[in-house]
C-alpha cells in the first residue's frame, strides 16, 4: 500500500511543485567528518542520483562562503530542493534553512543529513561509515522530492514572566526583568526568598557579608511594582507553549494573612509555648523555634507563619490562642486553606537551586554519630552573627574548639557518592578555615584531594590562607573516630588520613570536624522537569540546550534555567547565569512574537470517515468532531506537532507537515535500497 | 518466514526511528562524546515516537531492513505528554503480528532513551546489531520476489491478470 502511496502521491507532488532540482552539499567539517567519511565519494555518489542537479563538497558548509555557495546555486541553477550532509539538524538546520530562504527558496525545501554525530564521530571504520553516509544521503534525496512549501506559524509572546526559585539567581533575574518594565511572578517554596545565600555569613573570596549584599536585593524584590512575590508557594500545573504558558500556583496556607501582617512578631512572644522547642530548619536545626515563627530576622516577606505540625491548636483544638489575641491587626486566620492562582506567562526561568549532600551516607566521617562532626552549612550558621550562637563557634558541649579539621570532597569526586566536583567546596572550606581561625584562633586543618581554586581572586585567597597558619594535608580522609590510641586523642575526634605529601598515615586529634559537603540536585528535580517538560542530565541537574552555546536555554522553547539547578555553581556564576537567562527572556519579549515550526497536523476532509479514533489520542485536545459534517478537525493553534494522531488515523487522512507519510516512506526506502521513484521529467532531462 | 544464510561477514541493516527530544538528542550526545558503536543503524528523526506508524515498521522490513529500532522518551517524560505510551500500545500489538509472520522478536525493539543517555544509545545499538547478526538476514524483498516468481507458474495466473486488467 505504501509503495502505491509513494507513486501516486509522488506524481502529484512533481506536478504541483515542478521538476525537483536538488542541490546536494556534503561538508568536511574540517577533519571532523572527512577523517572518517570519504566525502568526495559521497559527493560523487549523490551526483548520480535522480533529481540531483548539482553535488558539491566543501570544507565548512555552515561558514558564510558555504552558505553563499548554496545561495549562488539556487539562483544560477534554479535549484528547488537542498540537501546538506553535515552535522546534527539540532545544531545547524536553522542556519541552512535561513540560507535557502535568503536565496528566495521556501526554507522547508531543505533537508539535513546528520553524518557527524550519527556517523563520523561514532564509527571508526572508514568504509562502513562512508557507506552509511551514502545511505543516509540517498534517503534524504528521496525525501526532499516530497517536501512542500510551508509557512511558519508566528505566535505572540506574553510579556509576563514566571521565575521559580527565589535564591540569588531567581532574585537577580527577577530584578533585571522587572527593571526592564516587564511583570515577573516570583514563586518560592520556602516562606522567605534568599535561598542558600541567606544562610551564609561571608562570601568568598572577598569576605563581604552575605546578608549585607543580599538583603537589599530581597527588599527590592518585595518593593518592586513589577514583581508579584509568592513565597510559600509551589507550581502545580503548567500548560501551553512558548509565549503562552498557563500556570497554576498553589499558595500554601501560612495561617497568617500576608497583606495584614507587619512582622511585629508579637504573636510569637504571645505563643502559649514560652520556650521555643522545635528544631529551626533555617538554622540547620542547631536552634529551636516556636510553632509560630519567622525563618530569620531579614526574612522577605516579613511575615510570620504557623507550623501546623507542631501548633497545639492544629493538633488538639484546645489552645488558648493567645497569638490571635495579641495580634491587633487581626492577621491570624487559622482556617486558611491553600489558594490556587492561575496566571498566564510567556516565558519561564527555573532557578530552583541545589541541596547539599547528606553526610550520613558517608558513614566513615561519623556524621550523625559523633555530635561534633558538622556539615559546612551548619558551620555557616554557627559562624553567622544572627545564627544560633550569635557567631560564636562552639561545639555541641558549648566549648570553644582548639583544633578543627575540615574534610573536603564529602560526597563529591567519590565513586560511592557523586562523581562530580561540586566546584564550590574548596573555596568555601578556605573561607570557613579563615573564619574559624578568626573566631576561635584554633588550629585548622584542611584535608583535600586537590585544591581547586579557579576564579578571579580565588587562588590569591588560597595563598593568603597559607600565610595565615592554616594547615593543609593532601589526602582523602579514611575515617573519623573517637577511639583514642594515645593520651592526646582522649575525648577528641581523631582523623585518620594518608598524608600523600609525606607518604605516611597520620592521626590528627581535633575538637571539631567540618564536612565540606558537595552539591546535588534537589530530590524533586525530576518532578520539576516533568512539570516544565525539560530534560535532566544523568546526575539530575537540569539539562541545557547546548553546554557551551546555549547554557541557559532548555530544549523547550521559552523555558530557561539559571543557577545551581543546572550544575554546581558559586554565587558569581549563578548571578551571571541569571543575567543571561533574563536577557534571553527579554529578547523574546522584545521580539514580540516567535516563529514556531510548521510541523502541525491537518485533516484532509474528503478522506476523513469520522471514526473519531484520533480525538482521544491528542494530548492537547486539539482535535474536535463536527457533528454537522461528521468529520474531525484539528485546531492548528493547539496542535504541537507530535504526529501521534497521524499514525493512528485508519484512513490516512491526517497529514503532519514536515513528517508526511510519503516523506517518511521515501526516507525508509532510500535508506535501504534505491526505491525507484518514477520520475519521467528528470529522466527526460538527463537524456 | 524461514531465516537462513548466516554468513560470517554479514552486516545487518537496521532502521531506527528516534524521537527528536530524547533519543535523537542522546544519539547526538553519543556523537559529541565520541562513543563508538556499530555502523549498522540508520536513523530517521521524527518529532515523537508516537508518530511511528506500524506501517513504517512493516515498510522497513519489506524494503530490506533486518531490524527496526524505535527510541522514545522514558515513560512520563514524553515531550508531548504521552506519545510514547501510544507507541508502546502499537508496539505490543505489532509484536504479536510479527511473530505470526515469522519475524523474530529481536528484530523489532523499543527503547526508552533520555537525552542524557548517550551511553545507552551505544549499548542498545551494539546489542541489537549482535542479536540481529546472529539471526541472519531477513531478506524480505528476496522472498517477495521468489513468491512472485512462483505465482507466475500458478495455474490461475491468467485469470488473475485478466481480473487485474478490469479492476
Amino acid at each position: 500500500m505504501s509503495e502505491n502511496n509513494i507513486k501516486m502521491n509522488g506524481n502529484g507532488t512533481h506536478k504541483s511543485a515542478g521538476t525537483p532540482k536538488i542541490g546536494f552539499y556534503v561538508c568536511h567539517c574540517g577533519h571532523n567528518i572527512a577523517s572518517q567519511v570519504d566525502v568526495e565519494d559521497v559527493q560523487k555518489f549523490a551526483a548520480g542520483l535522480p533529481g540531483v542537479t548539482i553535488s558539491r563538497d566543501y570544507k565548512y558548509m555552515c561558514s558564510d562562503p558555504g552558505q553563499e555557495l548554496i545561495q549562488k546555486d539556487i539562483k544560477e541553477l534554479g535549484l528547488n530542493r537542498i540537501v546538506v550532509a553535515s552535522c546534527s539538524p539540532l545544531l545547524h538546520e536553522h542556519t541552512f534553512r535561513k540560507a535557502a530562504e535568503k536565496a528566495g527558496l521556501n526554507p522547508y525545501f531543505f533537508h539535513m543529513v546528520n553524518i557527524r554525530e550519527n556517523v563520523s564521530w561514532v564509527h571508526d571504520n572508514r568504509e562502513s561509515a562512508t557507506k552509511k553516509a551514502k545511505d543516509l544521503t540517498r534517503a534524504a534525496i528521496q525525501r526532499v522530492f516530497f517536501h512542500k512549501p510551508l509557512e511558519k506559524k508566528s505566535v505572540p509572546i506574553n510579556p509576563d514572566v514566571l521565575i521559580v526559585g527565589g535564591g540569588i539567581a531567581g532574585i537577580t533575574a527577577a530584578l533585571t526583568i522587572a527593571n526592564a518594565g516587564k511583570h515577573v511572578y516570583l514563586v518560592e517554596r520556602e516562606p522567605t526568598i534568599g535561598g542558600h545565600m541567606a544562610m551564609f555569613d561571608k562570601t568568598f573570596p572577598t569576605l563581604d557579608c552575605a546578608a549585607c549584599i543580599l538583603t537589599p536585593k530581597m527588599s527590592s524584590v518585595k518593593a518592586h511594582p513589577n514583581i508579584t512575590l509568592w513565597t510559600y508557594s509551589e507550581v502545580e500545573k503548567v500548560e501551553g507553549f512558548v509565549g503562552n504558558y498557563k500556570v497554576q500556583v498553589k499558595r500554601k496556607p501560612r495561617y497568617v494573612i500576608e497583606e495584614l501582617c507587619v512582622g511585629c512578631m508579637e504573636c510569637i512572644d504571645a505563643c502559649i509555648y514560652k520556650e521555643a522547642k522545635y528544631p529551626d530548619e533555617f538554622n540547620q536545626k542547631l536552634s529551636k523555634r516556636k510553632p509560630i515563627y519567622i525563618p530569620f530576622p531579614q526574612a522577605t516577606p516579613q511575615v510570620v507563619l504557623f507550623d501546623p505540625e507542631t501548633c497545639i491548636d492544629f493538633k488538639s483544638h484546645r489552645c488558648k490562642k493567645t497569638c490571635i489575641e495579641s495580634c491587633d491587626r487581626k492577621a491570624i486566620d487559622l482556617k486558611q486553606v491553600p489558594e490556587y492562582k492561575d496566571i498566564n506567562v510567556g516565558t519561564v526561568i527555573l532557578s530552583t537551586g541545589f541541596k547539599t549532600y547528606n553526610a550520613e551516607l558517608s558513614p566513615q566521617y561519623g556524621y550523625g554519630k559523633y555530635p561534633n562532626v558538622y556539615t559546612s552549612l551548619e558551620i555557616e550558621r554557627l559562624v553567622n552573627a544572627s545564627g544560633p550562637t550569635s557567631g560564636e563557634i562552639v561545639t555541641r558541649d558549648g566549648i570553644k574548639p582548639k583544633s578543627v579539621g575540615i574534610i573536603h570532597c564529602v560526597g563529591s569526586r567519590d565513586q560511592k557518592a557523586h562523581k562530580w566536583c561540586s566546584k564550590v567546596c574548596c573555596m568555601y572550606s578556605l573561607k570557613l578555615a579563615h573564619l574559624i581561625k578568626e573566631h576561635t584562633d584554633a588550629e585548622v586543618y584542611n584535608f583535600y584531594i586537590d585544591m581547586r581554586t579557579p576564579g578571579k581572586g580565588y587562588e590569591e585567597f588560597y595563598d593568603k590562607l597559607m600565610t595565615e597558619g592554616v594547615h593543609f594535608v593532601r589526602g582523602r580522609v579514611a575515617e573519623v573516630s573517637d577511639w583514642a590510641l594515645v593520651p592526646e586523642e582522649e575525648n577528641k575526634l581523631t582523623i585518620r588520613v594518608e598524608d600523600t605529601m609525606v607518604g605516611m598515615v597520620r592521626r590528627i586529634p581535633v575538637d571539631m570536624v567540618v564536612l565540606a559537603v558537595g552539591l546535588e540536585p534537589r530530590e524533586d528535580a525530576g518532578d520539576m522537569r516533568r512539570l516544565f517538560n525539560i530534560s535532566c542530565s544523568n546526575e539530575g541537574w537540569f539539562l541545557e540546550r547546548h553546554p557551551k552555546l546555549a547554557p541557559v536555554n532548555t530544549f523547550t522553547d521559552g523555558i530557561f534555567i539559571a543557577g545551581a539547578c543546572q550544575g554546581p555553581k558559586d554565587i558569581p556564576d549563578s548571578v551571571a547565569q541569571a543575567g543571561a537567562a533574563a536577557a534571553e527572556v527579554l529578547s523574546l519579549i522584545s521580539a514580540g512574537s516567535i516563529e514556531l515550526e510548521p510541523n502541525t497536523a491537518f485533516i484532509t476532509e474528503d478522506n476523513c470517515s469520522g471514526c473519531k479514533s484520533c480525538i482521544p489520542i491528542c494530548p492537547y485536545t486539539a482535535i474536535s468532531y463536527n457533528e454537522g459534517t461528521k468529520k474531525a478537525y484539528i485546531n492548528e493553534a493547539l496542535c504541537k506537532g507530535c504526529g501521534t494522531c497521524v499514525a493512528a488515523c485508519p484512513s490516512g487522512s491526517i497529514t503532519q507537515n514536515l513528517f508526511d507519510d510519503e516523506e517518511i516512506f521515501s526516507e525508509i526506502d532510500g535508506l535501504l535500497k534505491f526505491a525507484g521513484i518514477e520520475l519521467e521529467e528528470t529522466e527526460a532531462e538527463h537524456a | 518466514m524461514p531465516e537462513k544464510n548466516i554468513k560470517s561477514n554479514y552486516e545487518p541493516k537496521i532502521v531506527a526511528f528516534f524521537c527528536n527530544w530524547c533519543t535523537y538528542t542522546a544519539a547526538d550526545l553519543a556523537g559529541v562524546s565520541r562513543l563508538k558503536y556499530a555502523p549498522n543503524v540508520r536513523v530517521i528523526r521524527i518529532m515523537c515516537s508516537g508518530r511511528v506508524d506500524p506501517q513504517f515498521i512493516l515498510q522497513a522490513f519489506a524494503s530490506g531492513a533486518d531490524g527496526v529500532l524505535i527510541g522514545g522518551c522514558h515513560p512520563g517524560d514524553c515531550h508531548y505528554a504521552e506519545g510514547n505510551y501510544k507507541m508502546l500500545r502499537r508496539f505490543r500489538l505489532l509484536k504479536r503480528m510479527l511473530k505470526d509472520l515469522g519475524i523474530a522478536d529481536e528484530r523489532l525493539r523499543l527503547e526508552w532513551i533520555s537525552a542524557s543517555e548517550g551511553e545507552k544509545v551505544k549499548l542498545v545499538i551494539n546489542e541489537m546489531v549482535e542479536q540481529v547478526k546472529a539471526l541472519g538476514p531477513l531478506a524480505i524483498p528476496q522472498h517477495l520476489k521468489n513468491i512472485n516468481e512462483e505465482l507466475k507458474h500458478f495455474p490461475g495466473e491468467e485469470i488473475r491478470e485478466e481480473e487485474m486488467a478490469h479492476a
